[in-house]
């Protein structure tokens, strides 16, 4: 977009005090273009006021002498180019932090959503900065959220960020909220506070969640964020932002541990998309602009935790892939980015199987510095491992069968389908509400691998065998 | 020239900064902007207006702010105190910036590459007068416990040796020698300025000759590179690219390791920083850290910094290169380096050529991977880069233009593969996609220290595995029990050869790094299991038999259970399994 003055319109333009002017130049989607301008720096909050007086936060964009393009956040409806005044407020976007905002409803702009008062703190810039990698503290300490499929395949760990890659229909609401609700460190007494920001949701969505923490009393440790599907698109982009900047003050000021949840990740991504294309920007895959890598990493590397801090902040990210499609550019981005990936899957959710964590496509990178001996138990790693080769073959044996006919299989290919079989509905499958404790989730392996032969368990050691195998 | 003002902001674009009224600066140009003094370099110049990239987040820039040039090209540092450092992408030390800025890193720090204060004791080893030129070693110091440290006279400095420092402690910035030339007496201090974007001199480059170790079987007995060689490893995101550039960071025979985490994850750049020191190297005995240098640009650091990072890091490469080290490069990963580039050449209005990348990614590539090799340098030592450059291809499809720009100038590809990943099949490296144009170079070395043909038994079992791929096909229609023993037979041979060789787990404490002479017995031991099985089948005997023999067993075990140190093992395996098979054609041939 050019952002060069144009000098024609500047005549009925007045300057009001040395930040504030009035007249736009160009309003094209959520982008205003203001000239006749000075000193306004990048990344600089706007405030636009229209003719009724009602003000609408933006952001510089780009600056230039005289000029600065401007994403309102809130959309530009009713604005007219001749009588509407823009004020640089010198900063970029900042979000009052305290402790009081444990329990409340925030938009996603940081302004109380739920009728209280206006926050009242320190103002930090949302934008945060990067974590000198060597002030980092590596996460290793194993998160039970109860729930088989993850504690024993991918296990989550405290500061880790690992999505759910879901699909329209699938219930990652649920599973979301039964981690939310299960979610502990063993032996530690300590709830994890909940930092959670809806960005483009429905409010019958917003209000599942809501109504679950308040039904486990978790309420008094959640912070909400909530940018609704009827709220302008724009204001999704700094939602997670200032989401993220309420968790860092939860977890690195105020030594708690903090869950976040961010949902739909594949709305916020929509919304940079729709501002890349306002602005004319050369997209990269699927309209997408080049640098969404980078900004996605923006919002995910704000999880983990510091050296000498107590607190830290453990992300799970909703990610819907458009069409299922594990390879479209927001999941795909989004696995290069966290520490792997809780995939759901369709064929598992037709077959009634809850939650439908598919076998093979979830990873949790940290998992193997949270498991083993002292954290969960010695056999774990082997175990898993040996889950997910035996569930590999399983699915070379299905597709077989499906050619040649269950009856041709042989009798090793039989004992294959049938370990699927109870794999998938005994250790994949769980009710919504059961909580299953570590030894129960590992005990549970054991006894499905036994309806394969010994040796084919290549990944287990001889004395696993002689200790849990058959017992 | 020195700092002055050169002109003042224009425009404001993320991290690309047009600049007008400018006069009288360079192309390449490191200057520094606004009141902040935010690092920065110059890219383009056209008429009074220049467009700068800049290292750090421009929030707040405002246009008419100062740039103030510097004089002088973006340079690192080179001089003892690097190894066990870790840098941001243009050399700032990271662990120095967090004593001073906390736990974020902000705008507007500087803090030098090297330690001003630390003192280290050098001993010279020349005596003046004499003549030196580039590249003559001046003294030694010894940097860390493993790597001596060759104080070499830079690559522009040719004359007269008046005086050299005698043996002691000195700073950094102290005189240690000087050399007369025909421009006025030079004085040399330990460490020298070198611009990141072009390569060091060297005398000569060599032809690749003999391995780079890495201690991952698949490599090294499948896919080797060859010292000074150069290796792409592409893969979709959780394939495992971050785990073989780790284990090849521990494990490799390299004098030294560079290790790059280019637009990745701050935690496992952390995950480095705690693990190496507590690793011993077992060629020294010593900690992992004392040879190992890291950069991380983090994928939230700044975009610009990022795209510098890669030559950061090769810059100091070629540097230990110089001194007559054996390096290893690893870049995690250029397809983050490429998008930064892509994202800048946007962010300036170029014309995108394919996806949105600048015309002239190629070219950046082949610079970069040029600046490997093995070279016999100014001093007149033999010394290597081996670089190891990790592509993330969008959707894991090595269509795309970095995988299939990058592929042009290197010599090795090891394919990582999702549908192995997703088996669990570690490491993920396709025996099938992968190749290497080393294998003439190393096998050499192999026959040499195997005192048999290692050459023959590769190609054995890369034939057992093609065959099996073609099996596979059929066995999917109509199953493997309809085949006859012998062909059976090459799929036991490939499954046994898959998890008793190829995998190899990161995570375990005998598994993790598997020496050459291991490799070779074991892929001996998998070879002639196939080839007296097949005699044996033909004599009568039934795979099944084959299967049930306990030696079998133990062949699936010998990863786990012949240490590295202990591989008499091994060739009672071989006995053993000789013997078995002997006994069963006996009773059923
Ligand atoms: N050799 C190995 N041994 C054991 N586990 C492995 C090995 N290689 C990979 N893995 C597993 O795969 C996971 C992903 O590997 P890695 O982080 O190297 O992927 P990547 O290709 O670098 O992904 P990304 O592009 O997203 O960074 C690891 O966390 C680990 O669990
Ligand atoms: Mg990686």
């Amino acid at each position: 977009m050019n952002s060069q003055a144009s000098t024609a319109e500047t005549s009925h333009r007045r300057l009001l005090d040395d930040r504030e002017y009035v007249g736009l130049d160009e309003v094209s989607g959520p982008i205003v273009g203001v000239s006749g301008i000075h000193n306004v720096g990048y990344n600089e909050l706007a405030e636009i006021v229209d003719r009724r007086g009602t003000t609408r936060l933006g952001m510089t964009l780009e600056v230039s002498e005289g000029a600065a393009v401007i994403q309102v956040f809130e959309g530009t409806s009713g604005l007219k180019l001749g009588d509407t005044r823009v004020r640089f407020r010198g900063h970029p976007l900042t979000l009052a932090v305290s402790e009081e905002m444990l329990g409340r409803a925030f938009d996603g702009l940081g302004r109380p959503f739920d009728g209280g008062p206006e926050p009242i703190g320190e103002e930090r810039d949302v934008n945060g900065l990067p974590v000198n990698p060597t002030a980092r503290d590596y996460p290793r300490k194993f998160i039970q959220t109860g729930i088989s499929a993850i504690d024993g395949m991918n296990t989550l760990v405290r500061g880790q960020k690992l999505p759910v890659f879901s699909g329209s229909g699938l219930p990652h609401r649920q599973l979301v909220a039964q981690i939310t609700r299960q979610a502990r460190i063993v032996g530690e007494d300590i709830p994890f506070a909940v930092v959670f920001a809806g960005m483009g949701i429905k409010h019958d969505e917003a209000r599942f969640y809501l109504k679950n923490f308040e039904e486990s009393g978790a309420m008094e440790r959640v912070v909400a964020f909530l940018s609704l599907a009827d709220a302008p698109s724009v204001e999704r982009l700094m939602t997670p932002r200032t989401a993220l900047t309420a968790a860092e003050y939860l977890a690195f000021d105020l030594g708690m541990h903090v869950l976040v949840i961010l949902t739909d990740m594949t709305n916020y991504c929509e919304a940079l998309r729709e501002i890349s294309t306002q602005r004319q920007e050369i997209p990269s895959r699927k309209g997408y602009p080049g640098y969404l890598y980078s900004d996605l990493a923006s919002i995910y590397e704000r999880a983990g935790m510091l050296r000498g801090k107590p607190g830290s902040i453990t992300q799970i990210p909703v990610v819907t892939m458009p069409n299922d499609d594990i390879s479209h550019p927001i999941p795909d981005l989004s696995g290069f980015i966290t520490e792997g990936q809780i995939v759901l899957d369709r064929d598992l959710d037709q077959r009634g199987i809850y939650p439908p964590i598919a076998g093979l496509p979830s990873l949790s990178r940290l998992m193997k510095d949270g498991i083993g001996e002292g954290m969960t138990r010695a056999d774990h790693a082997h175990l898993a491992s040996q889950l997910f080769a035996s569930y590999a073959h399983v699915k070379d044996i299905r597709s077989l069968a499906s050619v040649i006919g269950e009856e041709e299989l042989t009798a090793l290919d039989r004992s294959y389908m049938e370990f699927g079989e109870i794999f998938e509905q005994q250790f994949l499958s769980q009710g919504p509400e059961e909580d299953r404790s570590i030894e129960q989730t590992l005990d549970l392996g054991w006894k499905i691998l036994q309806s394969l032969p010994r040796e084919e368990l290549h990944r287990i050691t001889e004395e696993e065998i002689r200790k849990y195998y058959g017992r | 020239m020195a700092e002055r003002i050169i002109g003042t902001v224009r425009r404001v674009v993320g991290p690309v900064v047009e600049a007008g009224n400018v006069t009288g600066v360079e192309m390449l140009e490191l200057v520094f902007v606004g009141d902040e003094r935010l690092v920065g370099e110059i890219v383009r110049i056209r008429g009074d207006v220049a467009w700068i990239q800049v290292y750090e987040d421009t929030t707040g820039l405002r246009p008419g702010a100062p740039v103030i040039g510097q004089g002088e090209p973006l340079s690192v540092e080179l001089g003892p105190g690097l190894l066990g450092s870790i840098y941001d992408g243009v050399q700032r030390p990271l662990d120095v910036l967090r004593m001073q800025m906390g736990d974020f890193v902000s705008r507007g720090v500087h803090a030098p590459a090297l330690s001003r204060e630390k003192r280290w004791h050098f001993r010279p080893c020349v005596t003046p007068p004499c003549r030196v030129q580039g590249g003559a070693v001046l003294g030694v110091v010894q940097e860390t416990e493993v790597i001596e440290h060759r104080i070499l006279t830079p690559p522009w400095v040719e004359g007269e040796l008046v005086r050299v420092a005698p043996d002691g402690d000195y700073g950094i910035e102290d005189t240690v020698a000087t050399v007369s030339t025909p421009g006025g007496d030079v004085d040399l201090r330990f460490f020298h300025k070198w611009p990141v974007r072009k390569g060091r001199p060297y005398a000569k480059r060599l032809a690749c000759a003999g391995p780079l170790i890495t201690g991952q079987r698949v490599l090294d007995t499948l896919f080797p590179v060859a010292r000074g060689g150069v290796v792409v490893v592409p893969g979709g995101f959780g394939t495992g690219k971050t785990m073989v550039q780790h284990a090849i960071a521990k494990w490799c025979d390299a004098d030294l390791v560079v290790y790059i985490g280019c637009g990745e994850r701050g935690n496992e750049m952390t995950g480095v920083l705690t693990e190496f020191p507590e690793l011993i190297d077992p060629r020294t005995g010593k900690s992992l850290m004392e040879r190992t240098l890291l950069i991380a640009n983090t994928s939230n650091m700044p975009v610009a910094a990022r795209e510098a990072s890669i030559y950061t890091g090769i810059t100091i490469a070629e540097y230990y290169r110089d001194m007559g080290y054996n390096v290893a490069i690893m870049a995690d990963s250029t397809s983050r380096w490429a998008e930064a580039l892509r994202e800048l050449s946007g962010r300036m209005e170029e014309m995108p050529a394919d996806e949105g990348f600048p015309a002239y990614l190629p070219t950046r590539l082949a610079e970069f991977y040029e600046r490997a090799g093995l070279v016999t340098t100014l001093g007149g030592h033999e010394g290597s880069i081996t670089t190891i450059g990790a592509v993330s291809p969008p959707g894991g499809d090595f269509s795309e233009p970095v995988t299939q720009h990058t592929k042009r100038f290197v010599r090795a590809f090891w394919a990582l593969d999702k549908q192995l990943a997703n088996a669990r099949h570690y490491p993920a490296i396709s025996w099938l996609e992968s190749y290497s144009e080393y294998i003439d170079d190393v096998a050499p070395w192999w026959d040499e220290k195997t005192n048999e043909s290692w050459r023959e038994l590769r190609s054995d079992i890369m034939a057992i595995m093609q065959k099996e791929a073609r099996l596979e096909h059929v066995v999917k229609l109509v199953g493997a029990d309809v085949l006859p023993d012998s062909q059976r037979l090459i799929l036991e041979v490939a499954a046994m050869f898959k998890n008793a060789f190829l995998q190899q787990n990161a995570f375990d404490k005998v598994d993790a790094f598997c020496v050459a002479e291991k490799q070779y017995v074991m892929l001996n031991i998998i070879v002639t299991f196939y080839t007296l099985a097949a005699e044996a089948i033909q004599k009568g005997v039934t795979l099944a038999s084959l299967k049930r023999m306990d030696v079998v067993r133990d062949i699936m075990q010998m990863k786990y259970e012949c240490p590295n140190d202990e591989l008499n093992r091994l060739d009672t395996l071989l006995k053993e399994l000789e013997e078995s098979i002997h006994e069963l054609t006996s009773i059923y041939g």
